[in-house]
């Protein structure tokens, strides 16, 4: 693919994302679009470490948690406003991410055990999130106050009493600035030195060690730039939802999601887990539809396809979904020049 | 008591030890998990993610048998363990050794594909709710002064010091078990000296695999079963076969009682929902500190 047409889709895309709710009028797409690009930001922030860096995490959940957890507190407790805290949930998840990193990475954790010891602390922050109650309120979640006043919707960033457009749109377009943003970060990673380095740790650490990249260091940077896209995913849900508990932070649910999309979209690419995401989504919805025509409402489906679909890209596209498309886009090229 | 700072409850000596024994019965059960994982690792090098929804599929089949024909949850061993045998073939013949292009972060995720799908599947067709098997015995049992020890504990105990020992005969004395240890030590070698290597590791995966359908069986008359039930054991079993030591029996079996020791006593000294925090800890610490476990070799 030449860098023009590359320009040119990634401009369709966006502005397809930047318009679609416009014409859309069901309040149910505009949810199953918030989740999906939702899905995608989490995805990309373990695409970071996992698709660039080849450091596979179990436990990407710790970051969203972390995030969330910092977002919720210091408004509940603190009563600070959300557009202050959500630099610190960002910055302080980044720092949970260098403990983490630098633990890990010291001694020298590769491949299984890093999977490994990322579940743990996953696990780590659960119980302890669930047992501290007079830090976290335990297992009962924090819970914060609606706002009701629609002149402040914007000062506390809670959009579902803000004027019209607001309340349909609001929270859509912050998920979407929060892609936005964070596709960005990604793509201007991928192309600096920083990038190249991470890539090639991924491809070989010995190697690169030997003609003189700091590995320890591409990694710490490549965990904490994750960790803060991850986290930027948990202020948004936090704002969108207004609680947090230890399972939907913690749990496996998300560190689960955060690495299915860009496996399936196409790991190590900026595009790969948005496409990841609306693929695996499009299916989930797909097949909910049609199981609810047989069974009724049960719970599970989605998931048994998304796993089957992962191992299948795993046996059989190991560049996921953007690298299929890619080979088709080649091949009907080809065939338009001969 | 003062310890590091920390407030903690004191407790007479016969609280303390009775809290350790009943850690020694948790940890067996430990131990019975961690044993077909730590073999599969030995052998194959990859850690089975899907371990843990293999568990509660077989503890589902347990409770069916029980179910629907009345069996015994100790007589459907006869039944479970060769039928997991052979699920673990295939599931590796099958499904993970071709997907994973012998790479082993792809083996990861190709394990945790495939629990997804097994506990899902179950939470579809089982629905979330727990069930639990009503065997007559489930209460009667030992009183052993300072704590009381139930029959499903016993059995548990010398069950999986019996299943430890039989596969370590195994292993030791018949062809496959020493075509096995000879894929795990040196893979080419032993494809050259003509043992099917392919073979032997979905033998291996089969055998893990029938492990944990024994384990399953000896679990059922004491926990219920639901779809999240596997995923409760895995972490506790991958910390369990970290401690031991990554591909050692006797690691496991070791490995599994004193992690079972130290969660019972993490809940009785820093309560029930805090106290298995000491799990997380002991794993991060030793992943951390010594990878290759109390007893493992130095892996590659």
């Amino acid at each position: 693919m030449t860098t023009r047409e590359r320009i040119l889709g990634w401009a369709f895309i966006l502005c397809a994302l930047a318009l679609a709710p416009l014409f859309i009028t069901s309040n149910r797409w505009i949810d199953f679009l918030e989740l999906t690009l939702f899905i995608a930001v989490l995805g990309q922030g373990w695409n970071v470490l996992g698709g660039y860096g080849g450091q596979y995490s179990f436990g990407h959940a710790v970051f969203f948690g972390t995030g969330a957890y910092i977002q919720a507190l210091l408004q509940y407790k603190l009563g600070w406003s959300p557009w202050l805290t959500l630099w610190f949930a960002i910055s302080g998840t980044a720092a949970v991410a260098a403990m983490i990193g630098y633990l890990s990475f010291r001694y020298g954790l590769r491949g299984s055990y890093f999977a490994l010891i990322t579940l743990a602390f996953a696990e780590a922050f659960h119980v302890v999130s669930r047992s501290w109650s007079s830090f976290t309120e335990g297992g009962q979640g924090v819970q914060l106050t609606l706002n009701q006043d629609p002149a402040l919707a914007l000062v506390t960033f809670q959009f579902s009493f803000g004027g019209p457009f607001m309340k349909a749109y609001g929270f859509y377009y912050t998920i979407f600035a929060i892609l936005l943003i964070s596709y960005a970060a990604t793509w201007w990673m991928e192309h600096s030195r920083f990038g190249a380095q991470l890539v090639a740790v991924r491809e070989n650490e010995d190697a690169a060690e030997a003609l003189g990249v700091n590995a320890f260091a591409v990694k710490m940077r490549a965990i904490c730039l994750s960790a803060a896209i991850t986290a930027s995913g948990g202020v948004y849900y936090v704002q969108k939802f207004l609680f947090i508990e230890p399972g939907i932070a913690y749990g496996t649910a998300k560190s689960v999601e955060a690495l299915f999309a860009p496996i399936i979209g196409g790991l190590g690419t900026v595009l790969g887990p948005l496409i990841g995401s609306f693929f695996i989504h499009g299916v989930g919805e797909v097949a909910k539809e049609a199981i609810h025509g047989i069974f009724g409402d049960r719970p599970g489906v989605d998931l048994i396809l998304f796993g089957i679909i992962l191992v299948l890209i795993l046996a059989f596209a190991p560049r996921g979904l953007v690298g299929l498309l890619e080979r088709v886009w080649i091949r009907l090229k080809a065939r338009r020049d001969a | 008591m003062e310890f590091l700072g920390l407030d903690l409850p004191s407790y007479g000596w016969e609280t303390v030890l009775g809290s350790a024994i009943s850690g020694v019965f948790l940890g067996s059960i430990y131990a019975l998990v961690a044993l077909g994982l730590t073999l599969i690792y030995g052998v194959l090098h990859i850690i089975n993610f899907a371990h843990g929804a293999l568990l509660m599929l077989a503890m589902y089949a347990v409770f069916f048998l029980w179910k629907f024909l009345g069996l015994d949850p100790y007589l459907a061993m006869i039944i479970v363990v060769p039928g997991a045998y052979v699920f673990g073939y295939g599931l590796q013949r099958g499904i993970i050794g071709k997907a994973s292009h012998g790479r082993d972060e792809i083996i990861l995720l190709v394990t945790l594909g495939v629990s997804i799908v097994i506990e899902n599947a179950a939470l579809f067709f089982f629905s979330a709710s727990e069930r639990s098997v009503l065997v007559p015995y489930d209460l009667d049992g030992i009183d052993l002064g300072v704590t009381y020890a139930v029959y499903p504990e016993l059995i548990a105990l010398g069950g999986s010091l019996l299943i430890t020992f039989a596969l370590w005969l195994f292993m030791s004395l018949t062809d496959t078990g020493k075509a096995i240890r000879a894929v795990a030590k040196e893979r080419q070698g032993a494809r050259l000296v003509g043992i099917n290597v392919d073979h032997i590791f979905a033998v291996t995966f089969g055998i893990g695999t029938a492990c944990v359908a024994a384990a399953a069986s000896l679990l059922v008359p004491t926990y219920a079963v639901h779809p999240q039930i596997g995923y409760l054991f895995v972490l506790i079993a991958f910390t369990v076969v970290v401690l031991g030591g990554m591909g050692s029996f006797i690691g496991a079996l070791v490995g599994g009682f004193l992690i079972g020791v130290t969660e019972q006593l993490g809940r009785l000294y820093l309560g029930e929902s805090m106290g298995v925090i000491t799990i997380s800890v002991i794993f991060i610490l030793v992943l951390l500190f010594r990878p290759t476990g109390l007893f493992g070799q130095r892996s590659g």
